[in-house]
């Protein structure tokens, strides 16, 4: 829902526009996105991974390997809450050794979500590079790392949060901008 | 003799109507209302419960031998603090209690300690082992005078053996008291056979092993008629064979502790030896069963089965941990949380199974006499209002192992009064 | 989930599925060229075996392991009962040496929730198998084994697979645990054993009985048999092994009675030739190997939702990112 508080900042039309761009952007970047393969950050990056697979493949007639990859695991927070469960990992059956992996999330913030991330794909092989899909990035990055393909940048400070919501898992799409008074950031996408 | 004399003030004798006691030189000199102090000391005591000096048949002072668990000492501190002026010490000691001289030496204990009277109780085969009769003559004229005889802890399984020895003691007026406890159905038992020890996966320790041996017993006593008596029943099977018996005119008494008229099985389910005892804590209905055959008489007695230990032998997994409670700083709370408060009994039955039975089921002169006049002034003072806490370190007792710690119960000792003695003045040894 | 686990009793059917759903992605990690994830590292956890135990132990110690946290083996085995304070000893030598876990195998019933509710030690307890009386994560593989064939699917419970267990159910850990686990997750468990080898009250549990092994063998989705140890016999609890064998043991023609999708099962070891035939249990119907691979498995899953966090997941924790906050 959205409350008094928060801004719609992308709607259905905005976001299916700024996948349809990183699409066309990742196939003009690795020339025909003939050894990518895409992994989804569970669980809204999983979903925005699969909706890119549609999109490329619409474009380049071929069904590109899709995948998703959890970090839970490889987190550097998790002492600091409660054991939480686990998402998928689904590596496509020709593995990633010697391909061009396309991470991709939803928001990208702190940039240690994509740090662990970085971790988990090293102990599935040896990707020839790996490239950052988010559809929003929101700034504030603590840790060296940046994005190849960003829906929409979206200035914002600390206390401000940022909310993505999927079809898929929320029954509607839209970014959502909470106001800086908001203090409860459990709406928040995952973002890091 | 005592120094000094005591006028109670309006105690309820028995539970009835508040009156004062006057104690002089060891007996109970005067009873009246309003009576006039010719300088003696003064103790009020509004409200509060006159009993006879309580009595135990199963107490378990554990010297010489296991000093790290009591003393003679501290375990008569303990029976005075609990309302008891006269415990009776089982016999498995190290050594054990089965000659002249171990028993000799209890009861010299006792003499010493003061602090209430130690009747020994004799071991009834060499070593308990059930194999040989102990010198159970020799133990009767020792200066102990010993009456009561007992493998407690272990039963005397053999039939032959257990029926030699219900004769040989009418010799000279004594009684077997039975552990029972078949021990090949027990072999490795930790705890009540029951629905809980099918769920914890600990070893049952079945009715049956209980009941099949007082059942032998009964008939056997029967039999050569003699004078039975059954330590610590725990089931309510067991009341069954006690009541028939009865009825058929066996000279059978019965007693019960206080943890099996108040614990049951569930207890275990928390693995903490603290509740692991012999016989074993039983399921609810045997808990009913029992307080309704201490009310109706069927059981004659309450018995503490006092039996301390230290705590590396409790706190240690649950197959490991001996067997036992410590019961005497807490018996009389117990019986009146589950025998005076139910409606069960009245104070008049609760001295007739804690002091007037228990002494005369082992003859032990001067005990269990009723408070009247010219009746050694033997008494306990007892709250029954009061309401709090068990607190394990405010026990006399050397050892700590009891079921109730932090346990809500009913009343408190106040004072105990040993040939006109103070034992106990306001909750504390004197 | 609670801090430890002691008892399959305890999980709830969340609780449940959360381990089995947690071991579903484990089992991946099993698959990898690297077989390890960096999850528990600096975290120590002590498997201490009072009872010879190597199969379970290398189990957890290679669960241990692949989550890279820092494994000591204790074996305190000879010291245990009979000597009153040795558990409390070594607990307090363990907390001191900064145990985050304690995996405990004890021959005591009740050894390990003594530990657990004492203040020896603050760390999580997790029971290895104690005594007769629960072996909590040999019940999770075996449920885990059972839905991969039975329901394969995260967040697939076992409603309605019917599951027959055979043998010494009265000494057996395995089955106390695996009832609980089983009636939690929807399963319909009968136990069969001969009269002496039930255990008391045993009608009061949430499964049905039987002593006829070949009635129970023709609907069930799964069988189980469970170890039989020759020195019962030496307590009469049955006249022989022959006549054992031939009222409890499964052969080939039983197996015939199974319906062809049932799994046969044996939390081992086995007693080939006693309660199960040895051509039996190297069938393609046995899945006894397949058991021991998702112990592993499953023993991370426990691991990490106990020690993988501030605390250990909770039992209604949600899968979403909702929870994630102050990224």
């Amino acid at each position: 829902m959205t409350t008094a508080a928060q801004r719609q900042v992308l709607d259905q039309g905005d976001i299916a526009r700024s996948l349809t761009r990183i699409a066309h952007e990742i196939v003009e970047r690795t020339k025909g996105a003939d050894d990518v393969v895409l992994l989804g950050i569970p669980t809204r990056g999983a979903h925005l991974a699969r909706r890119l697979h549609r999109k490329l493949a619409e474009i380049t007639g071929n069904e590109l390997p899709v995948g998703t990859l959890d970090i839970t695991m490889y987190r550097d927070d998790l002492r600091l809450k409660p054991a939480r469960a686990l998402e998928h990992t689904e590596i496509p059956a020709d593995g990633i050794d010697g391909k061009l992996v396309v991470l991709v999330d939803d928001v990208l913030f702190s940039g240690r979500t994509i740090r662990a991330a970085l971790d988990a794909l090293a102990d599935h092989g040896r990707p020839r590079a790996v490239q950052l899909a988010v559809l929003v990035d929101r700034g504030h990055r603590e840790l060296p790392i940046r994005a190849d393909y960003v829906g929409k940048n979206l200035p914002t400070s600390l206390r401000e949060s940022v909310k993505v919501k999927l079809d898929e898992k929320d029954g509607v799409d839209a970014v959502l901008l909470g106001g800086s008074g908001e203090t409860n950031a459990s709406s928040e996408g995952h973002s890091n | 003799m005592s120094t000094t004399n005591y006028l109670i003030r309006g105690a309820r004798i028995l539970g009835g109507d508040p009156q004062d006691i006057r104690i002089a030189d060891g007996l109970v000199a005067e009873i009246g209302s309003g009576l006039e102090a010719n300088g003696e000391q003064e103790i009020a005591a509004d409200g509060l419960i006159a009993l006879p000096g309580l009595v135990d048949l199963h107490t378990h002072l554990r010297e010489p031998g296991r000093e790290d668990a009591e003393t003679v000492l501290t375990g008569t501190r303990a029976a005075a603090k609990g309302g008891f002026t006269a415990v009776h010490a089982m016999a498995n000691t190290f050594p054990v209690a089965d000659t002249a001289g171990v028993v000799e030496q209890v009861w010299r204990l006792g003499r010493e300690s003061g602090y209430c009277d130690v009747q020994p109780i004799g071991a009834v085969t060499v070593g308990l082992e059930g194999k040989q009769l102990a010198e159970l003559g020799a133990m009767a004229d020792s200066a102990a005078q010993v009456r009561v005889f007992s493998d407690d802890g272990k039963c005397v399984d053999d039939a032959v053996i257990m029926r030699r020895a219900l004769e040989y003691v009418k010799a000279f007026g004594g009684v077997v008291a039975q552990h029972a406890q078949e021990p090949r159905l027990t072999e490795g038992a930790q705890m009540n056979e029951g629905v809980v020890s099918g769920e914890l996966g600990l070893a049952g320790w079945p009715a049956v092993a209980e009941e099949s041996i007082i059942a032998r017993d009964v008939l056997l006593a029967a039999h050569v008629g003699s004078r039975l008596h059954v330590c610590h029943l725990s089931t309510a099977g067991s009341v069954e064979i006690i009541r028939w018996a009865k009825a058929k005119g066996c000279d059978v008494t019965a007693e019960v502790t206080p943890h099996h008229l108040l614990l049951t099985d569930e207890l275990v389910r928390s693995y903490d030896a603290v509740y692991k005892v012999n016989p074993p804590l039983r399921t609810e209905a045997d808990v009913l069963a029992l307080r309704e055959a201490l009310a109706d008489g069927t059981i004659d007695i309450v018995a503490t089965d006092h039996a301390p230990h230290p705590a590396e032998d409790k706190q240690c997994e649950w197959s490991a941990a001996a067997m036992g409670m410590v019961g005497l700083e807490t018996a009389l709370s117990v019986v009146q949380s589950a025998m005076v408060d139910t409606g069960l009994m009245g104070w008049a039955e609760v001295a007739q199974r804690m002091s007037a039975k228990p002494a005369s089921i082992s003859g032990i002169p001067g005990h269990g006499r009723p408070v009247s006049v010219g009746e050694p002034a033997n008494l306990v003072l007892f709250d029954d209002q009061y309401r709090g806490a068990v607190n394990p370190d405010s026990f006399a007792t050397r050892s700590r192992n009891t079921p109730y710690r932090g346990m809500d119960l009913p009343g408190r000792v106040v004072a105990t009064f040993l040939r006109g003695e103070a034992k106990v003045l306001d909750g504390e040894l004197v | 989930m609670k801090r430890h686990l002691i008892s399959t009793a305890d999980l709830t059917r969340e609780d449940a599925l959360l381990i089995l759903d947690t071991a579903e992605q484990m089992a991946q990690v099993s698959t990898r060229s690297v077989k390890k994830l960096p999850t528990l590292r600096g975290r120590t956890v002590v498997n201490l075996f009072f009872e010879d135990s190597t199969r379970t132990r290398t189990s957890f110690e290679v669960a241990e392991k692949r989550l890279s946290a820092d494994v000591i083996n204790f074996s305190a085995k000879g010291s245990s009962v009979s000597k009153g304070e040795s558990l409390k000893d070594t607990a307090l030598t363990l907390q001191a040496m900064g145990a985050d876990a304690v995996v405990i195998r004890h021959s005591a019933s009740g050894a390990p929730k003594l530990l657990a509710d004492s203040d020896w030690l603050h760390g999580s307890v997790v029971n290895a198998g104690d005594g007769t009386h629960e072996h909590p994560t040999q019940a999770l593989l075996d449920a885990f084994t059972m839905r991969r064939h039975l329901n394969p699917g995260v967040g697939h419970d076992l409603a309605g697979r019917r599951v027959t267990v055979v043998g010494d159910v009265l000494h057996s850990r395995v089955a106390r645990s695996n009832v609980h686990l089983l009636h939690t997750l929807g399963a319909e468990v009968t136990l069969v054993a001969p009269p002496t080898l039930m255990p008391f009250g045993v009608e009061t549990w949430p499964c049905r009985t039987s002593y006829d092994l070949d009635a129970a063998l023709t609907k069930a989705d799964a069988v189980m048999m469970l170890r039989v140890q020759r020195e019962r016999m030496n307590a009469a609890y049955f006249p022989t092994q022959r006549e054992y064998t031939r009222r409890y043991g499964l052969d080939a023609r039983r197996l015939a009675l199974l319906p062809q999708h049932a799994l046969v099962m044996h939390p081992g070891p086995m007693v080939r030739g006693m309660e199960i035939e040895s051509s039996i249990a190297d069938s393609d119907r046995a899945v006894i190997v397949e058991q021991v691979a998702n112990g592993v498995s499953v023993r991370m899953a426990v691991l990490y939702l106990l020690l993988g966090g501030s605390e250990p997941a909770i039992t209604t924790s949600s899968a979403n990112t909702s929870e994630e906050n102050g990224k």
